[in-house]
C-alpha cells in the first residue's frame, strides 16, 4: 500500500474514512524513539520519493487551472470588456501575449511559474507573488489563531468524548462537532457578528484592528505584516488590546470548524487505541484514569491526528477565504474575493497555482513529520 | 434519500431476511441501538423535512422567490417581521421567508445533479483505472489525489468561472455549480471503487469469469460493479452534505445563481452581512439556520451509516454480530481486517441474539 493514506483532502466525515487507514494497527509506544535515530536507507529515500511527487502534483494543478480559466476567453475582455471600446481591448489583448495559440501562452506561463512569476493582475497591475506576500501574512495570522482555537477547544472535548463513549458526553460532544461542522463559516461568522459586536458591543464589527491603530502600525520599521507581532513590537499595550480584539471573533469562527475535525478525530483514534491490551495492562497495574487517557492512550492516537492536523491547511484556506469576507479581514482570502468580484482572472489564477504550491509543499511537510514520528510510514 | 440506492446482497445468510429488513436505511435502523439509532432516525428526519420542503416549495412558499410586489403594493425593503413577512423582506425587497423555503429546492437540484454526476463519472473512472491498471491507472492516481488535495472551495470557484463566467440562469447555475462540486468529488468515489476494484479483481470468482470467456465488459459491470458499491451510499451521503455547504459557499462569493433565478441560502447571507452590521437579524437566520438544518440532517444519516459499518466505531457486540462481515460493510477498502486494534476476533465471536431487531447468526 502507498504510504500517504494520510493525503486525503480531510472533510469532518471522511474522516473517518481516512483515519481508519491511516490508523496503523495499535502502535505499540515501545521502540519508536530510538527508530527514529537508526535511520535505515528508508527514511531518505521516501522522503525523496516524497519530495519529487511534489512535482507532478503542482504541475497537475496548475495545467488544471491554466486551462479551466482559459477555457472562458481571455482574461482582458473578461476583466475590462464592456469598459473599453473594441480596438483598446484588441490592443491589450495583442500586447499581453493572449491572441498566440493556447499552448503557445500555456507553456510560456509554465516557464514563468517556474522563475517564480505568477504574472500580473489587470485591475490594479501589481505582480501576483507580490499580492500573496501582502495579503498572506493576514491568511497566515488568522490561521494560527484559528488553530490555536481548535486546538484548546478540539482535542481536550475528543478525549472526553472517547473516554465516555456512548454515553451521554459522548452523545452531547458528537452532536456539536457535527454543528460545528454543518454550520457554514460565514454563518456562524454572522452570529458572532450579531451577538458579540451588535448586540453586546463588547468586539469590533470587522477588520483587524481600528484605523489609528494601522497607521502606528504603518509607521513601524521592518513591519512584518502580521500584526499581532508587529504590535508587540511597538510595546503600546493599547494597540495591542485593539489587535487581539479584533482577532478573537474571526479567529474563534475558524477555529471552531477545524476544532469539530479535531475533536472527531482525536476520538475516533482514541477509541482504537483505549481499547488495545496495553492499556489494559496500565490499568491494571493500578495507573490512573486521567494518566492513561493522557500518556497510554493520547500518545499513540497522535500519529493520525498530527498527519491531518497538518493537511487541514487546505481546509483551513477555504475557510480563510470565508470568513476573510465575513470579517473584512484584509487577507488572500479577501483579495482574492476582491478579485473574483472585478472578475480579474489573472489575479486568480495567480493566487489559486501560488496556494497550489504552498498546499503540495505544506503536504510534504507534513508526510516527513509523520515518518519521523513513526518508523512504519515508510516504503 | 439514500433510501433509493440499492445495496446488493453480499452472502447466503442475509438471503434468508425478508426484503424489509433488507432495505438499505432499514436495515441499518434496526441494527443501530441507543444513541446511534437517536441520531440515525434524527438525521432521516431532518432530512426528510428538507426534501418535503424542496419538492413543496410551490405550495407552502408565500410568495415566488422573485416576488417584490403583492397585492397591495411593493414589499418594500428591510421590512421587520410581521404578519405578512413573517421573516421580514430583505435589502432587495423579497420575502425572507420564501426566498428560504424555495432555496431548499435549489440546494436539492444542485445536490441531486453534483452527486449523480460524480457517482457516474468517478465510479467509471475507478472501475476502468483499478481493472486495467498500467500507466493510465497510474495517471489517474496522481491527478486524482493532486485534486483531492486542494481546497474545495478554491477548485469549485475556478469551475464555475470556467462553466459560467460566474453568473447564470437557474438551470445553468444550478448545474455550473452542480459540475464544479462534482470535479471536487470524484476524486472520492475514483479512490474507493478503485480499491475495491483491484482487491475484487483477484477474487476467484472473477478469475473463473475470465477462464468462461466472458468479455472485460461484462465482468466490470457484472462481477465487479456489483461488488464494489456497496460503500456507496456512504459517500453519497456525506458528500450530499457537503455539497450543499459548497454551494452556500459559491453564492456567498458571488458565484452562485442570480436572485431573480432562483433562492440560494449563501447568497442571500453575503447580501445579509452589511444588514447585520446595523442590526438587522432577520435576514441572516432563516437561510443561515436552513443551510445548517439541511446540512445537518444529511450528515447525521451519512455519520450514523459510516459508524454502523464500521467494526471500530460499531457500538456493541451484538449490534456487531448482527452486521454481518465485516469486510462487506466496512468503508474501509480491504482494511478493517488490520485496522481494528480490537480485532475482530472479540467483535465477532459468534454470538447469537434473538429478540429486539437484531438478527440471529446460524
Amino acid at each position: 500500500m502507498r504510504p500517504t493514506p494520510h493525503r486525503r483532502r480531510v472533510l469532518l466525515l471522511s474522516s473517518t474514512l481516512a483515519d481508519a487507514a491511516a490508523t496503523p494497527a495499535a502502535p505499540a509506544p515501545q521502540p519508536s524513539s530510538r527508530a527514529k535515530k537508526r535511520r535505515s536507507g528508508g527514511l531518505g529515500r521516501y522522503i525523496l520519493v516524497r519530495f519529487l511527487l511534489i512535482i507532478p502534483t503542482v504541475f497537475i494543478l496548475v495545467t488544471l487551472v491554466f486551462l479551466l480559466m482559459r477555457t472562458t476567453g481571455d482574461p482582458i475582455t473578461a476583466a475590462l470588456g464592456g469598459r473599453l471600446s473594441g480596438a483598446q481591448l484588441q490592443e491589450r489583448i495583442v500586447a499581453a501575449g493572449y491572441d498566440r495559440p493556447v499552448i503557445v501562452q500555456y507553456f510560456e506561463y509554465l516557464g514563468q511559474i517556474f522563475t517564480g512569476n505568477f504574472g500580473e493582475t489587470i485591475s490594479d497591475n501589481r505582480p501576483v507573488i507580490e499580492v500573496v506576500l501582502t495579503y498572506g501574512a493576514a491568511t497566515l495570522e488568522l490561521a494560527f489563531y484559528a488553530l490555536i482555537v481548535a486546538f484548546i477547544v478540539g482535542i481536550p472535548l475528543g478525549m472526553v468524548a472517547a473516554y465516555f463513549r456512548d454515553r451521554f458526553p459522548d452523545a452531547v460532544l458528537r452532536i456539536l462537532a457535527i454543528l460545528f461542522y454543518a454550520t457554514p463559516v460565514f454563518f456562524a461568522g454572522l452570529l458572532m457578528k450579531l451577538i458579540f459586536s451588535v448586540q453586546l458591543k463588547w468586539l469590533p464589527v470587522s477588520g483587524r484592528a481600528t484605523t489609528s491603530s494601522e497607521l502606528e502600525l504603518q509607521l513601524l520599521d521592518g513591519k512584518t505584516g502580521i500584526y499581532l507581532i508587529d504590535a508587540l513590537r511597538s510595546g503600546n499595550p493599547d494597540v495591542i488590546g485593539d489587535v487581539l480584539a479584533h482577532a478573537i471573533l474571526p479567529g474563534i469562527t475558524l477555529g471552531l470548524l477545524t476544532a469539530g475535525i479535531f475533536l472527531r478525530l482525536v476520538r475516533t483514534n482514541m477509541i482504537g487505541t483505549l481499547s488495545t491490551d496495553y492499556v489494559d495492562a496500565a490499568r491494571s497495574r493500578g495507573v490512573g484514569e486521567l494518566r492513561l487517557v493522557r500518556k497510554h492512550a493520547y500518545r499513540p492516537a497522535l500519529i493520525p491526528i498530527i498527519t491531518v492536523i497538518g493537511l487541514q491547511i487546505a481546509l483551513l484556506l477555504g475557510g480563510a477565504v470565508l470568513t476573510e469576507t465575513t470579517f473584512e479581514w484584509k487577507g488572500l482570502g479577501f483579495q482574492l474575493a476582491e478579485y473574483l468580484q472585478a472578475r480579474d482572472f489573472v489575479a486568480v489564477q495567480g493566487i489559486v497555482a501560488l496556494l497550489a504550491v504552498i498546499v503540495a509543499l505544506t503536504n510534504f511537510i507534513v508526510d516527513v513529520i509523520a515518518a519521523l514520528i513513526d518508523p512504519r510510514v515508510r516504503y | 434519500m439514500t433510501v433509493t440506492t440499492p445495496k446488493t446482497v453480499p452472502d447466503a445468510p442475509d438471503r434468508k431476511r425478508s426484503l424489509l429488513s433488507r432495505l438499505p436505511i432499514v436495515h441499518q435502523v434496526r441494527q443501530s441501538m441507543g444513541i446511534q439509532r437517536f441520531m440515525l432516525v434524527a438525521g432521516l428526519v431532518v432530512t426528510g423535512l428538507f426534501i418535503l420542503t424542496a419538492l413543496l416549495a410551490p405550495v407552502i412558499a408565500p410568495y415566488g422567490y422573485s416576488q417584490l410586489r403583492g397585492d397591495d403594493g411593493a414589499f418594500g425593503s428591510q421590512q421587520a417581521p410581521s404578519a405578512d413577512h413573517l421573516f421580514g423582506t430583505t435589502v432587495g425587497g423579497y420575502d425572507v421567508l420564501s426566498r428560504t423555503i424555495w432555496g431548499a429546492q435549489t440546494a436539492l437540484s444542485v445536490v441531486i445533479v453534483a452527486v449523480i454526476l460524480s457517482i457516474f463519472v468517478g465510479v467509471f473512472l475507478g472501475l476502468v483505472s483499478g481493472y486495467f491498471g498500467g500507466w493510465l491507472d497510474r495517471v489517474l492516481v496522481v491527478v486524482c489525489d493532486a485534486i483531492y488535495a486542494f481546497p474545495t472551495l478554491l477548485l469549485a470557484i475556478v469551475m464555475s468561472i470556467a462553466i459560467s463566467g460566474g453568473q447564470s440562469s437557474l438551470w445553468g447555475g444550478v448545474f455550473a455549480a452542480a459540475i464544479s462540486i462534482t470535479v471536487v468529488f470524484i476524486p472520492q468515489y475514483f479512490r474507493v471503487i478503485r480499491a475495491e476494484t483491484v482487491r475484487i479483481k483477484s477474487e476467484a470468482y472473477v478469475e473463473s469469469a475470465k477462464v468462461v470467456g466472458a468479455s472485460n465488459a461484462r465482468i466490470i459491470f457484472r462481477h465487479v460493479l456489483r461488488n464494489a458499491t456497496r460503500t456507496l451510499p456512504l459517500i453519497f451521503t456525506l458528500n450530499a452534505s457537503e455539497a450543499i455547504l459548497t454551494l452556500a459557499g459559491l453564492g456567498f462569493l458571488g458565484f452562485g445563481i442570480e436572485p431573480t433565478s432562483a433562492a440560494e441560502w449563501g447568497f442571500d447571507l453575503n447580501k445579509a452581512i452589511v444588514d447585520v452590521s446595523s442590526g438587522v437579524w432577520w435576514t441572516a437566520l432563516p437561510p443561515g439556520i436552513a443551510i445548517v438544518l439541511a446540512v445537518l440532517g444529511v450528515t447525521l444519516v451519512g455519520e450514523s451509516l459510516n459508524d454502523l459499518a464500521d467494526p471500530r466505531l460499531r457500538g456493541r457486540r451484538r449490534v456487531a454480530a448482527a452486521s454481518g462481515t465485516v469486510a462487506a460493510t466496512s468503508v474501509v477498502p480491504g482494511g478493517a481486517q488490520t485496522a481494528g486494534p480490537a480485532g475482530l476476533g472479540g467483535l465477532e465471536s459468534g454470538e447469537t441474539f434473538g429478540d429486539d431487531g437484531i438478527e440471529t447468526r446460524p
